[in-house]
C-alpha cells in the first residue's frame, strides 16, 4: 500500500482551502464506508485524504420553512428521527435499509448521494421529495435540484474543489405522503435489485400530484415522469395505479437490464407491482399523519 | 510510511498509538495493542466481526481510519468483562444459551448487542435482530444469539 496524508480540517473554510491546495490529488472522506472499501479493494489510497468528519456544523435535521438536512447527517440519525419518519417517510424507509447499524452509524446522507451508485437507497426518496442539493466551493455557494445532480453511474455535478453541504426539501412536501421500497433478497446487508419511491398529494380521493423514482433501473437514479403525468388527476384506485405501474416499467421511464442481481423481465414485474403498492402506502401515511 | 500519533481512551485507559496514517482502527487494535478479540472477516464492513463501540455507537473498526479515533472512546470485547474477571451479563447469557459455536462472530455480536442494550435496555425482538443484522454468523446460530440477548436484557433489569 502506498503512502497517504490524512488531513482533518475543523471547518468548511479550511476544507475548501485544502481542496484547492491539493487539487486532484485530494479525495474527500466523510463516514468512509464507501471510500475505505474502495481503498481496500484497489490497494491504492489517494495521495491526500481530506476528512470532513470533524465538521460538526454539517450534522443536523431541521424544519424551518422547509426541511434542512446537513450533508454529514448519518443514516442512523435519519432512521431515528421522528420528524423524518412522519413527514419525509420515504427518506426514513431508504436510510433505515442501508447496510447495518454499524454502517448507518457512520455513513452520511451526503456521502450516499456523492458516491452516486445507481442503487443508492436515499436517492429515490430524495427524488420524490424534490430535494435541492447545496454545494460550496471557491466560487461560493450553489444549488441544483436532485434531478440534475446525478450525471452518470458514480458521477455527479459536484466539482473536485466543492463540498456538498446541505440537502433541502421544500416546505410544500409537507402535504405529500411518501414511501420507498428496496427490493432485495435479504432484509439487511444487501444492495437493492430495484428501488421504488413514490410521493403523492391527495385532494379527497383524487391524486392531485405525484412523483415516482426508480433506482437500479437506469445508469442513474431516475424520475418516471410519464408515469407521474398519467397518475396526476386520477382517482386513487387499482385501475389508475396499475396502469401507472405499467408505464413506469416501460422503456418510456427506464432502461432495465439483466445483471447478476436480477434480470430485466423480473425488474419490470417488480416495478409494475410495487409502484401501486408504494403509492397506496404513501397515501395511507397522509391519513395516518392527519389522524394523529 | 507516514505515521500518526493518536491518543484515545481504550477500554477505560488513556492510550497513544504511533501507527501508519493509513491504518484502520481494527489493524491498530490487533497489531499495535495486540487485542485480537475484534476479528477481520471481510475487511469491507459487511460481516461485523470487527465491531467495536466508538463513543457509544457500534461501528465496523475495519472501516474506521485511525486518525478519526483521536480523543474518542473505544470499547472492545476485551473491555466487556469486569476487571475481576466476572463476565458481562451478555457474555453469561451467550454461554447459557449456546450463543457461541465457532466463536468467530461472537465478539462482534457481543459489541453490537452491548451498544443496543446501552441505548435501549428493553429491546423488542425486532430491535435485537436489527442491531445484529450486520453481524454474520456462518454457523447459522442466530436463534440462540437472539435468545441470549433477550435473556441478558431481562436479567439486567
Amino acid at each position: 500500500m502506498t503512502d497517504c496524508d490524512y488531513l482533518r480540517p475543523d471547518n468548511l473554510e479550511e476544507t475548501l482551502g485544502l481542496l484547492k491546495e491539493h487539487g486532484p490529488r485530494a479525495t474527500l472522506i466523510a463516514g468512509g464506508t464507501d471510500v475505505m472499501v474502495k481503498i481496500k479493494n484497489t490497494k491504492k489510497p489517494p495521495e491526500v485524504l481530506v476528512s470532513i468528519r470533524g465538521l460538526k456544523d454539517l450534522k443536523y435535521i431541521e424544519k424551518r420553512s422547509g426541511y434542512h438536512i446537513g450533508a454529514l447527517t448519518t443514516h442512523r440519525m435519519l432512521e431515528q428521527s421522528e420528524l423524518v419518519k412522519a413527514e419525509l417517510s420515504a427518506l426514513h424507509d431508504g436510510a433505515s435499509r442501508v447496510g447495518s447499524v454499524q454502517v448507518r452509524n457512520v455513513a452520511t446522507l451526503g456521502g450516499n448521494i456523492c458516491n452516486a451508485a445507481p442503487s443508492a437507497d436515499t436517492a429515490g426518496p430524495l427524488l420524490v421529495l424534490d430535494a435541492l442539493v447545496f454545494m460550496e466551493g471557491p466560487e461560493g455557494k450553489r444549488s441544483v435540484p436532485i434531478t440534475e445532480f446525478f450525471t452518470g453511474t458514480y458521477k455527479t455535478v459536484l466539482k473536485k474543489d466543492e463540498v456538498l453541504t446541505e440537502i433541502q426539501i421544500p416546505a410544500e412536501m409537507e402535504h405529500f405522503g411518501s414511501a420507498y421500497w428496496k427490493h432485495s433478497r435479504r432484509k439487511a446487508m444487501n444492495l437493492p435489485i430495484l428501488g421504488i419511491a413514490v410521493s403523492v398529494k391527495l385532494d379527497g380521493e383524487i391524486i392531485a400530484d405525484a412523483r415516482i423514482a426508480l433506482t437500479v433501473a437506469a445508469p442513474t437514479p431516475v424520475r418516471a415522469y410519464k408515469a407521474e403525468a398519467f397518475l396526476k388527476g386520477k382517482p386513487m384506485g387499482d385501475e389508475a395505479l396499475n396502469e401507472t405501474g405499467k408505464i413506469a416499467a416501460s422503456t418510456e421511464c427506464c432502461t432495465l437490464r439483466d445483471s447478476l442481481r436480477g434480470e430485466a423481465w423480473y425488474r419490470r414485474e417488480i416495478i409494475e407491482a410495487y409502484v401501486p403498492r408504494m403509492a397506496r402506502l404513501a397515501a395511507e401515511r397522509i391519513a395516518q399523519r392527519r389522524s394523529k | 510510511m507516514k505515521k500518526v500519533s493518536v491518543s484515545f481512551t481504550l477500554n477505560g485507559n488513556t492510550v497513544t498509538a504511533e501507527v501508519p496514517v493509513i491504518w484502520t482502527l481494527l489493524k491498530t487494535l490487533r497489531e499495535y495493542f495486540e487485542l485480537t478479540g475484534a476479528k477481520e472477516g471481510c475487511g469491507v464492513g459487511e460481516c461485523g466481526a470487527c465491531t467495536v463501540i466508538l463513543d457509544g455507537e457500534a461501528i465496523n473498526s475495519c472501516l474506521c481510519p485511525i486518525p478519526e479515533v483521536e480523543g474518542k472512546s473505544v470499547t472492545t470485547i476485551e473491555g466487556l468483562a469486569n476487571e475481576d474477571g466476572t463476565l458481562h451479563p451478555l457474555q453469561e447469557a451467550f454461554l447459557k444459551n449456546n450463543g457461541v459455536q465457532c466463536g468467530f462472530c461472537t465478539s462482534g455480536m457481543l459489541m453490537s448487542s452491548k451498544a443496543l442494550l446501552d441505548q435501549n435496555p428493553d429491546p423488542t425482538e425486532d430491535d435485537i435482530r436489527t442491531s445484529i443484522a450486520g453481524n454474520f454468523c456462518r454457523c447459522t446460530g442466530y436463534v440462540q444469539i437472539v435468545e441470549s440477548i433477550e435473556m441478558a436484557a431481562k436479567e439486567s433489569k
